[in-house]
């Protein structure tokens, strides 16, 4: 199918053409009142394919992939670590550390700290993420 | 009348204070089913762990640490961690590409009308078992904590659907969403409180606190008084299989958790995905420091209640408000067994809110009627509709089963179903540009076929003749809906999907062309 057919002129409403109606944003200026765009609806999206061929959109989806895969990877690895090692390590688990307090029990909260530091690290990389997307739409708008 | 009816009454009256002014505020869809999508992070955030921390986590989790120790603190870590994959891999490509339900993001770039009438089926199924769930456990401990009230299970049941059905009927998401922050700021306040007077009552000293957890004593089954060290793992999930049904529940968790439909629709109530990604951070502090403190709540309750004392006075499941009692009296007490009822009502209503969304927008408009909105605000008539039926059959369900039924195992089958049909069809609808609307449909036909059969063929059901050991199906149902997904792809190609994965992958990591907030 020709980008002409799928997106009409850059006037047309660029609504996915597979989905009902009412599953997304319609992208045309026609659609709504003026009053109701936001800035961004009121870039004129050419086309996605171009969007996707952007060094821009590249390297976003690159820098996103670099960090969550290993981010889940890492975190799966870690919690599962806990039910295998209390299952199957039961002694090293129940050595005492501090007091009567084990190796078990420490683990089991390391789990939490984990959770909010990945959680924290993956906010400071996605400042990185919003960046860039925020270049590709002011590309978008600026190339019009 | 008993302090916690007061205590009740007084949270009722304000949710449906709430409800009014929501009311006069929701015009549209937009503004029922989204909230607008004006809310803000912080807001968004409370709701979402309001949303998530049910009476099975406040009362549930609490009664099994006071009676098993290590095992049950162990269980509540899954429910922390699986946070990580909503915000890493769902929140954000979600609000990007989606307008009200999960099978918005299917039916994307896949053919509409069969994703989205299994997406529903679905989403109704995962909504309906847990609803149940928390209305029978809603029941039997309302009748419970107000025995001398005179407060039958029926009333109780039958007065907590009400209030449901009112909340969504009239209220929308927007109230939805205020019943669940005013109940998750109770529910935190309370839970520090008790920590803190548990703190207080071992004099502030960890250490003393630590050595008397590790040694409890209670009388065994066979009446035998023991000393037992309840940090040490094993109390609960014991050999050959306590291990594989930890991390069969775990992987239920951690890929369930992503795939709730009540979950997943509060990330449509905010304007945009950096404010999805907020709000899942905020939600993360909250049910983290939550399930930390459970630390103190079932500890505590092990130590200065004593696990005798609560076996004779209601079981288990009243370890917190038997804790609050013997730690601040009656009138504490009170104020925790009326928090655990608000506890129930936000979740139910989330619940509902999700299953009347997803049958009205994903099956009535795109489904029967092939997309095209027929009159103004009909979906939202259908949705209200569709509230007060769901309402009505949980509420006869839930009388029908009684007091006495064992429903734990529908929480399981709930979290199951969410991560062995939904989260493998939405990862891949996102990440794989191959996946097609066979791949869909066969993901979560398999997704959800595995997770009821093993749960039927699990000691849940069966007792002892289980022909399948473990109590989560996980394990084996998560892989086998991916596999599902994954061959039905494979077993044709839809071009036209194919294509549309650059304008959804353009879509879900730019925000370009998503669903804005409207502008009240």
């Amino acid at each position: 199918m020709s980008q002409e057919k799928r997106f009409g002129t850059s006037e047309a409403d660029l609504t996915a053409s597979v989905g009902a109606a009412t599953d997304v944003a319609p992208l045309s200026r026609a659609n709504k009142p003026a009053h109701e765009l936001t800035a961004d609806e009121d870039v004129d999206v050419a086309d996605w394919e171009r969007v996707a061929a952007m060094d821009e959109f590249k390297e976003l989806v690159a820098a996103k992939r670099k960090f969550i895969i290993p981010a889940t990877v890492f975190f799966i690895v870690y919690y599962f670590a806990l039910p295998l090692l209390v299952g199957y390590a039961p002694a090293l688990m129940a050595r005492k550390v501090f007091g009567v307090v084990n190796v078990a029990y420490l683990f089991a909260l390391s789990q939490f700290f984990m959770a909010w530091i990945l959680a924290a690290l993956y906010v400071r990389a996605a400042g990185g993420f919003d960046a860039l997307a925020t270049r590709i739409l002011s590309k978008l708008k600026g190339g019009r | 009348m008993s302090a916690s009816v007061v205590m009740f009454l007084v949270f009722i009256a304000i949710t449906l204070v709430i409800t009014w002014w929501a009311a006069r505020k929701n015009t549209g869809s937009q503004a029922y089913f989204a909230a607008g999508r004006s809310l803000t992070a912080w807001q968004n955030g409370i709701a979402v762990a309001g949303d998530y921390m049910s009476a099975a986590s406040f009362l549930g989790i609490a009664g099994i640490i006071a009676f098993q120790g290590y095992d049950g603190f162990m269980y509540s870590v899954g429910w922390l961690v699986a946070y990580l994959t909503v915000l890493l891999v769902v929140a954000e490509p979600l609000r990007n590409s989606g307008k009200y339900t999960m099978a918005d993001v299917l039916a994307y770039r896949l053919r509409a009308r069969p994703v989205r009438a299994m997406g529903a089926l679905s989403t109704l199924t995962v909504s309906t078992f847990y609803m149940i769930a928390q209305m029978v456990g809603a029941g039997a401990l309302v009748s419970l904590l107000l025995k001398d009230t005179g407060i039958s299970f029926r009333m109780a049941v039958i007065g907590i659907g009400i209030l449901m059905i009112v909340y969504v009927v009239f209220g929308g998401m927007l109230a939805t969403t205020w019943v669940q922050i005013i109940k998750a700021i109770l529910l935190m306040s309370g839970t520090i409180l008790l920590s803190f007077l548990v703190l207080k009552h071992f004099n502030f000293s960890l250490g003393a606190f630590f050595d008397a957890i590790a040694h409890v004593t209670y009388h065994d089954a066979q009446g035998n008084l023991v000393t037992q060290d309840f940090l040490t793992p094993g109390l609960r999930y014991k050999p050959p299989y306590g291990a594989l049904d930890l991390i069969s529940l775990g992987m239920a968790l951690l890929f369930g958790t992503a795939g709730l439909p009540h979950i997943l629709v509060r990330f449509y109530t905010v304007p945009d995905a950096q404010t999805a990604r907020k709000s899942v951070v905020w939600a993360m502090a909250i049910i983290g420091t939550f399930y930390i403190l459970t630390t103190f709540l079932g500890f505590g309750a092990a130590t200065i209640v004593g696990r005798d004392f609560i076996a004779k006075n209601g079981g288990n499941n009243m370890s917190a408000p038997l804790l609050a009692q013997a730690l601040a009296g009656d009138l504490f007490f009170a104020f925790i067994s009326a928090i655990a009822f608000a506890t129930i009502l936000a979740v139910v209503a989330g619940l509902t809110i999700s299953a009347s969304t997803s049958f009205a927008h994903d099956f009535w408009t795109n489904v029967l009627k092939h997309g095209k909105e027929v009159a103004q605000d009909e979906e939202v008539r259908v949705a209200r509709v569709t509230a007060f039926v769901v309402g009505a059959v949980s509420i006869a369900i839930a009388i029908a089963l009684g007091p006495n039924a064992n429903v734990a195992f529908l929480v399981a089958l709930a979290f199951a179903v969410a991560a062995s049909a939904n989260l493998p069809v939405i990862v891949l609808s996102l990440f794989w540009r191959r996946f097609n609307t066979r791949g869909a449909v066969c993901g979560l036909a398999t997704g959800l076929l595995a997770s009821l059969i093993l749960i039927l063929l699990s000691p849940s059901i069966m007792k002892a003749n289980a022909i399948f050991p473990l109590e989560n199906p996980g394990i084996v149902s998560i892989p086998l809906g991916f596999l599902g997904a994954v061959l039905g792809t494979l077993s044709g190609r839809e071009p036209s999907a194919e294509a549309k994965f650059t304008e959804l992958n353009v879509r879900a990591n730019t925000g370009l062309g998503a669903e804005k907030a409207s502008s009240h």
